[in-house]
């Protein structure tokens, strides 16, 4: 039976992401099994570390295969923060060649102020630039858990759902189709965290940026 | 830009919270798992939970707690007391700490920060630093000494140099605990925060001697510290974690306010 799967490629604790999800009622399983994150019903793509070890993971699994055929499936999907990351084409880290899930790239922080730690990690706003099914609920002041030294840059500015300011801005949620992706921990975050889970729990996977459909 | 940090820290003694005065002569003043509920529920940014007795025979109802409390407390949780080794570390990571603080065992030997960094990522690695002040001297120039077991035993360490060196080894971040204001209620020792915040690229958490807000916004501003941890303030009653965070942010601090 297709059910909701976190996917398990040895890049961090994942019983965090799982506890949140049954926190939310969203009964979601920890599997490294190629066949079970492709016939998912929904997928969360959590992780922690650095993203060539994570990428050596996925290509020896099958799951590089397995992501690829969930997403171009429809199932809904959720990235967070190194899930996100390698979700891109490329990341800056260690220069590592991505999944490709996402058309984009991932930088490293270059902050000018030397006062500014990098990485960035704390609690800070998120703001919604674009509406999404995901993100809807978030509102001005609510703050997300961060810990990270490389960031999202998607290579569409459609595809930028919420951005956060260190220094400068950046995208901190981007989404395309039945994919979302989010920087901060949302499972970390408190009740404005879990809330985004419960939301994903419930999306159809459907999302067209209005750019796209306005013509 | 980020919110400085209100933390929490709950001592925990054969399954009691617990509050120690200049670490001697603790006290039992309730159950960790309800406090660190109400605290989340009240708006606390990070909990630390600290095993003061750390025995190996006790090492289970630590990890039983840290279950209770990760099972319901959605924001970061940071636990230490006892950790010697890399499977002490992935063992609390497990039962649902995010990040893990050592103390004595890495002075004792350096190497563990370095290993913990490789295994569970350096910006989950908390350096716990228990700071007693000094006359200056050659082996500690700051006037800081390191010390352990609970500040019983002295190491010769300079603070400072520690802190630096730490960061070199992989720490992600500093808990800088001065003995002298530990428990005192009289206030963080500001000058020894700066110091150390002033000498990493690392967030540092100021600890020890917190008694009224004011001391908070203090150690926030003029100690430069990235956060500010709390514990006999709130744990009886005298004040509460929003109404701290409500504090700062009208003086000014950048703090997270909604939750």
């Amino acid at each position: 039976m297709a059910r909701s799967v976190i996917v398990d490629y040895d890049a961090g604790n994942l019983r965090s992401v799982q506890r949140a999800c049954r926190e939310v009622g969203l009964d979601a399983v920890i599997s490294s099994d190629p066949q079970v994150v492709a016939r998912a019903e929904r997928v969360i793509f959590p992780g922690v570390g650095q993203a060539g070890s994570a990428m050596v993971t996925l290509r020896r699994t099958g799951l590089d295969v397995a992501l690829r055929h969930a997403i171009d499936a429809g199932t809904p999907m959720l990235g967070i923060c190194l899930g996100l990351q390698i979700s891109l084409e490329r990341s800056e880290e260690g220069d590592t060649a991505c999944l490709g899930l996402m058309p984009g790239r991932v930088r490293r922080f270059a902050l000018d102020d030397p006062r500014l730690k990098v990485p960035h990690m704390g609690w800070n706003e998120v703001r919604v630039v674009q509406p999404h099914p995901v993100l809807d609920g978030i509102e001005a002041g609510d703050e997300f858990y961060f810990v990270h030294a490389y960031y999202p840059d998607p290579a569409t500015t459609a595809a930028v759902l919420a951005v956060a300011d260190y220094e400068r801005e950046f995208c901190c949620a981007l989404g395309l189709g039945n994919y979302v992706g989010v920087q901060f921990h949302t499972e970390k975050s408190g009740r404005v965290g879990l809330d985004l889970i419960a939301r994903f729990a419930a999306w159809d996977g459907r999302f067209q940026p209005p750019q796209e459909t306005a013509c | 830009m980020l919110s400085k940090r209100l933390i929490a820290c709950l001592d925990v003694r054969e399954g009691k919270l617990a509050k120690s005065v200049r670490f001697v002569d603790t006290q039992d003043i309730g159950d960790p798992v309800e406090k660190a509920r109400e605290y989340y529920a009240d708006g606390l940014d990070e909990l630390v939970f600290y095993d003061i007795t750390a025995s190996s025979d006790k090492r289970r109802i630590l990890l039983e707690f840290v279950e209770a409390v990760a099972a319901e407390v959605f924001i970061p949780l940071s636990v230490g007391g006892g950790v010697r080794s890399v499977s002490d570390a992935t063992d609390l990571r497990l039962a649902g700490a995010e990040k893990i603080n050592v103390n004595s065992a890495a002075v004792q030997r350096p190497d563990l920060i370095s290993e913990c960094a490789h295994a569970i990522g350096a910006q989950n690695v908390v350096l716990s630093m228990d700071v007693l002040r000094v006359p200056v001297s050659d082996a500690t120039p700051s006037g800081y000494e390191i010390v352990i077991n609970g500040g019983r035993t002295r190491m010769g360490v300079d603070a400072l140099a520690w802190a630096q060196r730490g960061e070199e080894l992989g720490a992600g971040e500093l808990v800088v605990n001065s003995i002298d204001a530990d428990g005192t209620r009289e206030g963080y020792e500001l000058n020894l925060t700066r110091l150390i915040a002033d000498a990493v690229r690392i967030p540092v958490i100021a600890s020890g001697g917190a008694g009224v807000p004011e001391h908070l916004h203090a150690v926030l501003t003029e100690g430069h510290a990235d956060a500010a941890l709390v514990a006999s303030m709130v744990h009886f009653g005298d004040y509460t974690c929003s109404g701290l965070k409500r504090y700062l942010h009208a003086q000014g601090v950048k703090m997270r306010m909604r939750w």
